[in-house]
């Protein structure tokens, strides 16, 4: 390893990210627009539905509960602490609470849908505690924030990689750097950085710039959200050598790179909760990487989360990106043969 | 003089293609050693496996009887056929990228000198013509001022002056004492440049030596073109005389002989037109192809 041969590449490709005006324009407007976009279009909390928490684990008032529990437009979502659904609950993202075990059930005394679950709920059960809980409400903005970064962060990571080395390959720029002393370990390495470095860069730009406009909720720590931010992008990246490990065709990664991000678009909980989904939806959610980032921001932005708090989603995160790395590192070709 | 590179029966298969069949030649120290034949003959196989890009299937090269090793790279110059730059860095960007990758880089200046850059230093590479790309190119092949200097096509699609500079940028690289390997199609450009070739065909050697010997080896006579026009089918025929593209051409052993034959026909001489053999000739000869036909 040649620190100055890893620095002139990594130098290089900074520039030239830099000098696409096109990319860059991009990179930083969408995540802007589509932040704007939410602030107008979702002025309200943004979900269509009553939310009830159920403390799981209960069997008490069977017959009643299944008859509540099938009320229309109510969506009834389990959780296995207390304290995580209350929480929900104080940031409005659900409406009511219910401890049927216990017999006690919460409300938001500052939602206007706490009060009309309310209304429904104590029409059937008359006979339960009533507590109370308040709290600042977490708009729809603040919660899509770190999805939009995060999907922001995707696809400049699978896309500004992948496709970068893929058009190397089949122009020939990889076969003019591999007639160099150059490694092909310094060479991914330096590819690696500076689309970390950029992501990194491009992201904190929009968050705080668009913070002096939306005033983010933001009760974690600054330092955990940049170390989980890192470590998507790491893993995000290696993904993205993953699949440009070998291909000398940009049809080919085009497609392949579609196949990886549309379903981290629509199932990483970048959009909407999937709190309410089928397990098995929740399951393959799991397996891709960016559940883990938006779902680990948002923990340590919305509920103060530390990083012991979502250890779970750091382990996946290191996991994965040591698989990908070493898959990649083990298949990477500079495809030289014609 | 020393061999400066030594390739023994070198083989590459590529499933059932043999691009290049058991091949043996040696090039000479200080010597610009062409590799001529047409698209497919094998050449840039051949020169990709001297510069350790690509692996034989077969047989070996040997840098100054030594087997290409993992440090070849800090040794020798390439210019590929096909390479792309990075779009976005100036000419100045692109040479420093490549300056860093070696430990003893010529300096900035020698080179902007030696392939004649200035003018153009602070552009982007996408937006250089023709010739100062190719220019750019030899100076990356040249930043570590390699003592053998590999050349694929290094002129093809230049208009006549950008191919007649970059020749000079060429014997003035040679005239520092460099080994030069080249391949081309253009004859022209080999006559100009090489002091030894091997013509390559399917994958084999099917000639070598320098341009003079084979010219002299296999033509000892001159071409005479007439317009047909001007020349009886009855004295075409008697002679054996070949027609081509409205030309009549006549192979002379004796320029004086040959015109005094024509004269003494009352064939105008009108349009006449003489030629050496070249080494299209020379191709055309040993394969049955046109170079610039099949090209």
């Amino acid at each position: 390893m040649n620190f100055f041969r890893f620095f002139a590449v990594f130098k290089a490709r900074n520039i030239e990210f830099l000098r696409d005006k096109s990319s860059l324009t991009w990179s930083l407007l969408f995540p802007i627009l589509l932040l704007f976009g939410f602030s107008f279009v979702f002025s309200g909390d943004g979900r269509p539905a009553y939310k009830v928490g159920i403390i799981t684990g209960v069997s008490a008032d069977s017959n009643t509960q299944k008859q509540f529990m099938e009320t229309q437009f109510i969506e009834f979502i389990n959780y296995k602490t207390l304290n995580t659904a209350t929480d929900k609950l104080s940031h409005h993202t659900i409406d009511l609470v219910i401890d049927s075990q216990n017999k006690q059930y919460w409300i938001n005394t500052e939602s206007s849908k706490s009060y009309l679950v309310e209304k429904i709920f104590s029409e059937q059960f008359s006979n339960y505690t009533r507590f109370k809980s308040n709290g600042t409400k977490i708009r729809y903005l603040d919660w899509v924030l770190p999805g939009v970064l995060g999907m922001n962060m995707m696809f400049s990571c699978l896309f500004g990689v992948g496709y970068a080395i893929v058009r190397y390959r089949k122009n020939s720029v990889l076969k003019r750097l591999k007639a160099t002393p150059l490694s092909a370990f310094e060479f991914v390495l330096a590819q690696l950085f500076s689309r970390l470095f950029i992501v990194i860069f491009i992201s904190s730009f929009i968050y705080l710039g668009c913070n002096f406009i939306f005033d983010f909720y933001m009760i974690g720590s600054y330092l955990d959200l940049f170390i989980v931010s890192v470590l998507g992008a790491f893993c995000l990246i290696s993904l993205s050598l993953l699949v440009a490990s070998r291909s000398k065709s940009e049809e080919l990664t085009s497609g392949l790179l579609n196949l990886t991000s549309w379903p981290m678009m629509m199932l990483s909980g970048v959009w909407f909760s999937l709190e309410g989904a089928p397990q098995a939806l929740k399951t393959f959610a799991d397996f891709l990487p960016l559940t883990h980032v938006v779902a680990g921001a948002r923990a340590i932005m919305i509920e103060g989360a530390s990083l012991g708090d979502i250890s779970y989603h750091i382990n996946i995160l290191l996991v994965m990106s040591i698989v990908f790395m070493s898959i990649s590192a083990y298949l990477f070709s500079w495809n030289t043969e014609r | 003089m020393s061999e400066a590179i030594c390739v023994q029966g070198l083989t590459k298969k590529y499933k059932d293609i043999t691009a290049v069949d058991n091949i043996s030649f040696t090039v000479k120290e200080g010597h610009c050693f062409g590799l001529l034949g047409r698209n497919g003959a094998g050449k840039t196989t051949t020169i990709e496996i001297m510069e350790g890009i690509i692996n034989a299937t077969q047989g070996q090269v040997l840098y100054q009887g030594k087997p290409v090793d993992n440090n070849i790279s800090q040794q020798i110059g390439i210019q590929f056929q096909h390479t792309a730059l990075q779009d976005k860095l100036t000419v100045k960007e692109t040479l420093n990228l490549f300056s860093s990758f070696y430990q003893a880089p010529l300096s900035q200046d020698e080179l902007v000198a030696l392939c004649d850059l200035d003018a153009f230093l602070n552009r982007d590479n996408h937006k250089l013509s023709g010739g100062q790309r190719q220019r750019l190119l030899l100076a990356l092949a040249l930043i570590n001022d390699p003592k053998i200097l590999f050349l694929d096509e290094p002129t093809t699609g230049l208009d006549p002056h950008a191919r007649r500079d970059f020749w000079q940028l060429i014997k003035n690289i040679k005239a520092k004492n460099k080994t030069i390997i080249l391949t081309t199609h253009y004859m022209d450009e080999a006559e100009h440049l090489c002091d030894d070739i091997v013509v390559m065909d399917q994958g084999k050697i099917i000639e070598s030596g320098t341009p003079h010997q084979l010219l002299t080896k296999y033509f000892n006579e001159v071409f005479i073109y007439l317009p047909k026009s001007q020349v009886p089918d009855n004295i075409i025929k008697q002679n054996q005389w070949a027609n081509i593209a409205g030309r009549v051409e006549i192979k002379s052993k004796n320029i004086e002989n040959t015109l005094t034959y024509l004269m003494s026909k009352k064939i105008p001489l009108d349009g006449l037109h003489v030629k050496s053999a070249n080494l299209d000739d020379l191709f055309l000869h040993l394969t049955g192809h046109s170079l610039r036909e099949v090209k």
